[in-house]
């Protein structure tokens, strides 16, 4: 049980100007702008934007300059943020199907209707440090232009197999749902997807990464393809109660993936490709593929495929991926448990001395005996 | 505008309110700067207000509906004499929100209307397809083939 302290407050304002000085670093060194980091901290603006669940990306960057970089701490302070606004209602479903494509893979198909498209990615780079990047003021590189723009129609992969029925089917359940909502009504299990792709969505990086790769190596006994990734961006619509007709209201940039894996088939159900799908803000690629991978081991038990290893068991999974309940609950053991402490320092001291009045007594017991 | 459905109003509407909320404050205003319009006195009904707004997605692209996550988002309502003006936008500009807000009453006014879409919306509409576009072809350049090495040869 946490009792809380009070006191502390010269000691605490005083952290706080020493953390902003810390934060600043040397003063000599030019102070980073809030914009730098919006236009050329893209990946680490996406990353706080995922785990702290709110797409801004001026604040994303803000969040990272107010905590040194820490991805974690950026997270919560929008997540801080989020609960001061009031919430004016949902977007119209997102349509990834219409999105304006910056990069679009298959590591399963070859020849894509559309093509595939490398876009901005590290894939290919050999990881040598550029050391030219070090001396600044490079003129900035200009990108090739093909002639032609890419096709307007650029299928979903899933959906170009699903005409065979090889496919497990994504179809919405009757009546097209409005999906539960975990910030407002926790989670319950066991969950169904809403639940589930939204707490993945949520969930941290690095946690969902090392259970992708536990999936991988067998701790979940599938073998994924990517069957597709594709990011750019898709407009946002909405549809204001006091209008009465859709509008869009602005771009986001999505990374998707769709996952697909073998299933041998069971009973009811003939052999089939089945799916995991995985959907961040920016580009977010490691993180689109392993809530993918996650997605597909936690419909283990819709296949009879059991809940054996960490990855398949939900309640498991969902419970401990959100980054700011993590650490929250990890980093408040820093706080003053003092009351805490004493009171099992009071145990621990009360079982020894009981233990040692047993002992000394039983050897009195003992001697008398002898005597 | 080739694409501009102005023949049905509120597809009409629905089209130039979505290429001012794709807008900045700053390229409104540039626009804006290249026309002899006269600004209306603007009463403001519902100060611009930041909020959030629950992004959906489907599951698998197309199936079930899940909240992937929040944005930001900043609305505002304004009257222009008898019309209402609404926007509607991801972000939080809010001077941007009383601008687009203005700009959707006056919009409005069949005597200004095809003044105001060739002056402003058109212009705004073509950045914004420009941008898309150039995005589309510096794509393209990475379009690839990858040739499968067959083994055993």
């Amino acid at each position: 049980m946490y009792v809380a302290v009070k006191g502390g407050e010269a000691a605490i304002a005083a952290t706080h100007d020493l953390v902003a000085q810390a934060r600043r670093g040397n003063p000599n060194v030019p102070e980073i702008g809030v914009k730098q980091i919006r236009e050329q901290m893209k990946l680490a603006t996406a990353r706080v934007m995922n785990e702290g669940s709110l797409y801004d990306e001026d604040l994303a960057a803000l969040a990272l300059k107010q905590s040194q970089g820490d991805a974690v701490e950026a997270a919560f302070l929008m997540r801080a943020y989020r609960t001061t606004l009031p919430r004016f209602g949902s977007s119209q479903p997102l349509d990834t199907g219409a999105m304006a494509i910056r990069r679009r893979i298959s590591a399963a198909f070859k020849d894509l209707p559309g093509g595939q498209v490398l876009g901005p990615t590290y894939d290919y780079t050999h990881r040598l440090f550029d050391f030219a990047l070090a001396a600044e003021g490079g003129a900035p590189v200009q990108a090739a232009e093909a002639q032609e723009g890419l096709d307007q129609h650029m299928p979903r992969v899933p959906d170009i197999l699903g005409g065979e029925g090889l496919m497990e089917e994504e179809i919405a359940p009757e009546g097209d749902p409005a999906p539960n909502d975990v910030t407002r009504d926790p989670a319950e299990f066991p969950a169904d997807r809403d639940t589930r792709l939204q707490m993945l969505a949520r969930g941290d990086e690095g946690f969902l990464l090392g259970l992708a790769y536990s999936v991988q190596r067998g701790f979940g006994g599938n073998h994924p393809f990517a069957g597709e990734i594709r990011m750019g961006e898709v407009a946002v619509g909405f549809c204001p109660e006091e209008l009465g007709f859709e509008i869009e209201i602005g771009d986001i940039t999505l990374t998707e993936c769709q996952m697909i894996n073998q299933f041998t088939g069971s009973a009811e159900v003939p052999p089939q490709f089945t799916r995991g799908y995985g959907l961040a803000f920016g580009q977010s690629e490691r993180k689109a593929m392993s809530m993918a991978i996650v997605d597909r081991a936690l419909k283990s038990s819709e296949f009879g495929e059991g809940a054996t290893y960490p990855a398949q068991q939900e309640e498991f999974v969902l419970y401990h991926c959100d980054t700011i309940e993590a650490s929250g609950f990890v980093e408040h053991l820093k706080l003053p448990h003092y009351v805490d402490f004493q009171g099992e320092l009071e145990l621990i001291r009360k079982i020894r001395r009981e233990q040692e009045e047993r002992r000394a007594q039983s050897q009195i017991e003992r001697e008398g005996a002898d005597a | 505008m080739d694409d501009c459905r102005i023949g049905s109003p509120q597809e009409g509407r629905a089209f130039w309110m979505g290429v001012l909320a794709h807008a900045s404050l700053k390229e409104m205003r540039a626009a804006l700067a290249l026309t002899q319009i006269e600004w209306p006195t603007v009463e403001v009904v519902k100060p611009a207000e930041v909020g959030t707004l629950m992004l959906e997605g489907r599951a698998g692209g197309g199936g079930r509906r899940f909240n992937a996550g929040e944005a930001t988002m900043t609305r505002c309502i304004v009257r222009v004499g008898e019309t209402l003006g609404f926007s509607y936008a991801l972000g939080r500009d809010k001077d941007k929100a009383v601008m687009a807000a203005t700009l959707d009453c006056l919009l409005q006014d069949a005597d200004q209307q095809s003044y105001l879409m060739k002056a402003i919306i058109s212009p705004l509409a073509m950045i914004q397809s420009r941008k898309r576009e150039a995005e589309s072809r510096r794509a393209a350049a990475t379009k690839v083939e990858f040739f499968t090495m067959v083994r055993g040869d």
